[in-house]
């Protein structure tokens, strides 16, 4: 019972606000020592788990070519061809991103958007453009909803596909756990199969979000026409 | 063969050689600090190969991990000022290139696409070209090389320490938060040797209704959002609340089909990752990515889409499972 002390630690350490990586840095230690641990059995238990969890961090290869590209003016290129699209709005946009991303992850293509490959470089200054092009400059807050809108539709989309996908972490976590725990037999293609219905809830869901936030914009640029001096005078 | 290991080396390599140039950075306050996190994590990459095959010590590892944590975690890590193209360049370079720009970043899915589907099972002799079980993450390592190729050869770029440059400007604007996800795993694991699913098991049992099916699928869907809610990571909770109810309760007892249990589970474990600043890749570093003032501000836009997915699995799970 004493080892649940170590999730009380990650619960009050995010409660204080302290820093993430303190928490688990200290979480795991106590958890260890109190499971009755010697201390160089702390050690490799950090450094066997380490060593296997190393894909979550692969994606950091595709910086440098996203840095390169990015000075290059990746960005602004991606402005410059959405103000030439005519006719989609942002929320359609939007809603057009998070079906690529949920089919692309559940072909086992995690690596087609993300934050920092997709979401800054392209869908974010599109999503800007068409607003602009409709309601005209951005004020701070609508910015603000917009790019976090754009982040949502990656992560929704991401989250809610993969699982359609045999060969992703999380079923593969799901499988090799309950395989070698119970000893039974569960094939990764049953469980992929049964992450199609929430699946599609997200693409419903989410996609109509998505598709009124455009009437949300509307109503806030027509806001921030009729008090120009709001941004100013705060 | 290609194997994945093989990719590991090459992200250590990169990551040690950012640390080259981060301490030689006079521009950065934490240099030498900021240096020793990634020129550690470098080297972990490296020297994991040894640990997965069991012919290096994991204790070590282990060291250099609290290490990375200490360094990371009490402030002795920071950014510096990259050098790179005024707004104005880049926006002559964009006219320029036009559309060609996104050839490079669409050449790394494609790459990954082939590699998953097409080479998969091209044979080298009698041993398969990649290493069976990582042919998506191997692709995603040579779409990467190829994608800086097409990219170098396109912006006619002669120097490769010049795409080095600038993606340690995008590390280093993530900075610890790149390495969260990886952390939670570690603890998920821990929290896994030192039998936390089993205990929290026991205290759920003496909760539980006997019998009761829908509250039983409440209490694990429930139980999955709100603990990846708090460790940040479903793949963190998984293990703990299968442990403790997931298996023993809606499989053992009440005969649920275990497929839609468990993935449905999983998923409602991912309802809680998306309202979740534990999650920090997934939230902080987008808002971080993204320059927003507010950082929570992905977690409201998604916060609405999360609970009513948590409604759906529940509903998914009560009819499908039984």
């Amino acid at each position: 019972m004493i080892v649940l002390l170590g999730v009380l630690i990650v619960v009050a350490g995010f409660a204080a606000r302290r820093n993430p990586v303190l928490i688990v840095g200290v979480s795991g230690v106590f958890t260890a020592l109190l499971a009755g641990l010697g201390p160089l059995k702390v050690l490799d238990a950090f450094g066997a788990a380490f060593a296997s969890s190393r894909s979550v961090t692969l994606f950091a290869i595709t910086l440098p070519v996203i840095g390169l590209l990015e000075r290059h003016g990746l960005q602004e290129q991606a402005r410059a061809l959405m103000g030439r699209l005519a006719g989609l709005s942002t929320g359609r946009l939007l809603a057009i991103y998070l079906v690529i991303r949920q089919l692309g992850a559940a072909t086992g293509l995690t690596a087609l958007g993300g934050p920092a490959q997709a979401v800054r470089p392209m869908i974010a200054p599109m999503a800007e453009a068409a607003t602009e092009r409709r309601h005209g400059p951005l004020t701070g807050r609508a910015r603000e909803r917009l790019r976090s809108f754009a982040a949502s539709a990656d992560t929704v989309g991401l989250f809610f596909g993969e699982d359609c996908f045999l060969a992703v972490g999380s079923i593969l976590l799901i499988t090799g756990f309950v395989n070698a725990t119970y000893h039974t037999h569960l094939e990764p293609a049953q469980l992929a199969l049964w992450a199609i219905p929430s699946a599609v809830c997200a693409t419903l869901v989410h996609g109509a979000r998505l598709l009124r936030l455009d009437r949300t914009l509307a109503r806030e640029s027509a806001g921030a026409a009729t008090e120009p001096t709001l941004e100013g005078a705060k | 063969m290609i194997r994945v290991e093989w990719l590991y080396w090459l992200v250590g390599a990169v990551f040690l050689a950012m640390a080259a140039q981060m301490a030689t950075d006079r521009s950065n306050p934490k240099r030498f600090g900021s240096a020793a996190f990634w020129g550690l994590l470098g080297a972990s990459f490296c020297y994991g190969t040894w640990v997965v095959q069991k012919t290096a010590p994991a204790a070590p590892l282990g060291l250099a991990v609290l290490a990375m944590i200490c360094l990371a975690g009490l402030g002795f890590t920071g950014r510096g000022t990259p050098a790179t193209t005024t707004p104005a360049q880049r926006a002559a370079s964009a006219a320029k290139l036009g559309n060609r720009l996104f050839v490079p970043a669409l050449t790394v899915p494609l790459v990954a696409l082939l590699c998953a589907t097409l080479l998969k099972d091209v044979h080298l002799g009698r041993r398969p070209l990649f290493q069976t079980g990582d042919e998506t993450l191997l692709g995603l390592g040579i779409g990467a090389i190829v994608a800086l190729a097409v990219g170098l050869l396109l912006t006619r770029e002669r120097n490769p320490g010049v795409a080095l440059h600038a993606g340690r400007g995008l590390l280093e604007s993530m900075g610890w938060a790149l390495l969260l996800p990886q952390l939670l795993a570690v603890l998920g694991s821990i929290f896994q040797t030192a039998g936390v699913g089993t205990q929290v098991g026991k205290l759920t049992v003496h909760l539980l209704p006997h019998g009761d099916r829908f509250a039983a699928v409440l209490l694990y869907c429930v139980g999955m959002a709100v603990f990846t809610v708090i460790m940040g990571n479903a793949f963190a909770a998984f293990p703990v609340m299968t442990a403790a109810i997931g298996w023993p309760v809606l499989i053992g007892q009440l005969h649920g089909h275990p497929p839609v249990v468990l993935a449905v589970g999983m998923l409602a474990g991912f309802c809680g990752t998306l309202v979740t600043p534990m999650a920090a890749n997934f939230n902080l570093v987008p808002a971080a990515l993204l320059e927003l003032k507010d950082q929570y501000g992905p977690i409201k836009a998604q916060a609405p889409t999360a609970g009513a997915l948590l409604v759906c699995n529940i509903a998914i799970m009560s009819i499908f499972a039984f």
